[in-house]
């Protein structure tokens, strides 16, 4: 039958999601991650994850058996990175392939969900707001907020620096490809180099965070050097160790 | 056209009902058209605070799904004929407020009176987003510790996005309103200093009440505090509060701070 008179849409998209890296032995590994949720409540929720095994030498029935831990974690896996065919039955997540370091993010359309916001990101397309709840933000190279970062917001920019001009207030989030800089206290957290930069780095006039991260290597509140408190810091990566230490 | 204010605290228990209740009598003896609205359906208890919960027939509820015309529900005060309450539902659910039905109810009040303040309830759920919903001035009630600090710094981020003045791209006049101030406390430490707060929040103090066993008297006899008593020190940190948020330049003081022989004021930036 030629006479179909549209044909289905392909369409393409991408996603940033996280991928999750299990080692050997996978319990050690399973009780880093139990002990990462613990400390930051609600970090799997609502983030699609991917699970690169490329390195993991585990047969069909360990994995599958991974999968159903993290399951029970509430780590539901969208797919599998570096398995071999044979391992991936019907009941398990679907292969995944061709993933690159970061990928471009579309724009969230306004949905009942989105919340359109206040904080302003000079530079960015007119009309575009920073959201309660995650955002998303078009491939740039650095982004501006001149307003404070309230309890709740999530700012998502996978691809630039970002530069705040205030506060980041406990329980807000600050994810960015590149470098984050704060003109403010910092206390809520920040995420930078997220897509594999290990150079980017986070600066703060005031340090009061919940958590910094570079390129994945995280620090939590208590792991913070005491005397770094309510100071100008700065945090780098040394290889597969945080830094911090005075600015200026 | 009248200015509708939200109250709002995101935290329980901070004051919010008390400050409707207080502010709304207070710019209701100045002569202005008051109502007083409570968001808080199934929990109401602003009608107790006005001293007219023996009188409730009809409610924000009744209105909104046409069981009941609008003058029907407004219960005007016994003691201050401007001032009037709009009661809510006790025994419904908060699903029973519609977007359009609340958009319809505020319309129509802002129409009759000079003043609409809205008592949002706890929490950044259905109720509080409709309470805060149609505002033009939101007044965030917070008490000086970590947490309602912290849950008025999520609701103001919600006043800045989930609001129909935020969506058109304008912006949400905020005030600050720092209630239960305790100044022993405070001397001792155990509270958060005004600045800390002011530094959190970053939006313009329109008053701090100090904790006050007034309050509790004039909430258990039914009356707001600006009414009870208008001599005792909460009335008057509300009155000035009024006057702030009618654009009088009032200096702040912080309770409890002596003050010299010329008045210790504070250049504290007022609403």
């Amino acid at each position: 039958m030629l006479t179909k008179p549209r044909p289905i849409r392909l369409k393409g998209r991408s996603f940033l999601a996280l991928a999750l890296t299990p080692e050997l032995p996978l319990e050690d590994w399973l009780a880093g991650l139990d002990d990462l949720a613990a400390r930051s409540a609600g970090f799997f929720l609502r983030r699609p994850v991917v699970l690169d095994v490329g390195d993991l030498d585990v047969d069909k029935a360990e994995l599958h058996d991974l999968v159903e831990k993290l399951g029970q974690r509430n780590v539901r896996v969208m797919g599998i990175e570096g398995a071999r065919p044979s391992m991936l039955g019907p009941d398990m997540p679907p292969p995944m392939s061709d993933g690159r370091p970061a990928s471009d993010f579309e724009e969230p359309q306004a949905g009942e969900d989105a919340e359109g916001a206040a904080p302003e990101a000079v530079g960015k397309a007119p009309g575009q707001t920073v959201q309660d709840g995650p955002v998303v933000g078009a491939a740039l190279q650095s982004v501006v907020i001149t307003e404070p970062v309230r309890s709740g917001q999530s700012l998502f920019f996978p691809e630039s620096d970002v530069t705040i001009v205030g506060s980041v207030a406990s329980g807000a989030e600050i994810v960015a490809g590149g470098s984050i800089h704060v003109y403010g206290t910092l206390r809520g957290r920040a995420l930078a180099g997220t897509a594999g930069n290990d150079g980017a780095r986070i600066f703060c006039r005031k340090l009061e965070a919940e958590l910094i991260a570079i390129n994945g290597f995280y620090q939590t509140a208590e792991d913070m050097e005491p005397d770094l408190r309510g100071r100008a810091v700065q945090a780098w990566l040394e290889g597969h160790a945080l830094k911090t230490g005075i600015l200026g | 056209m009248g200015k509708v204010i939200v109250v709002t605290s995101g935290k329980g228990g901070v004051g919010k009902t008390t400050s409707t209740a207080a502010l709304g009598a207070a710019l209701a003896q100045n002569g202005d058209k008051v109502v007083v609205v409570d968001f808080d359906v199934g929990l109401r208890n602003l009608d107790l605070v006005m001293g007219a919960e023996r009188r409730v027939v009809y409610d924000l509820v009744n209105v909104i799904q046409g069981e009941a015309k609008l003058p029907q529900a407004l219960i005007r005060d016994k003691r201050v004929e401007t001032l009037y309450l709009l009661p809510a539902s006790q025994t419904r659910d908060k699903d029973n407020l519609t977007p359009e039905g609340v958009e319809k109810v505020v319309a129509a009040l802002k129409k009759a009176f000079d003043w609409v303040i809205c008592d949002s309830p706890a929490g950044i759920e259905r109720g509080a987003t409709l309470a805060m919903r149609h505002a033009d001035v939101a007044i965030v009630v917070t008490n000086p510790e970590v947490s309602s600090v912290r849950d008025s710094d999520r609701i103001i981020g919600l006043l800045d996005s989930k609001t129909l003045k935020a969506e058109n791209g304008e912006r949400m006049e905020k005030h600050l309103l720092l209630t239960r101030y305790d100044p022993t406390r405070a001397e001792r430490g155990d509270m958060l200093k005004v600045d800390d707060v002011l530094e959190i929040l970053s939006i313009p103090l329109l008053g701090i009440i100090p904790e006050s066993m007034d309050v509790l008297k004039a909430s258990n006899l039914g009356s707001p505090v600006t009414l009870a008593d208008d001599s005792s020190a909460p009335a008057r940190a509300y009155f000035d509060a009024v006057r702030r948020l009618k654009g009088e330049a009032v200096p702040v003081t912080v309770p409890g701070e002596k003050r010299g022989f010329f008045g210790k004021f504070f250049g504290r930036k007022a609403a």
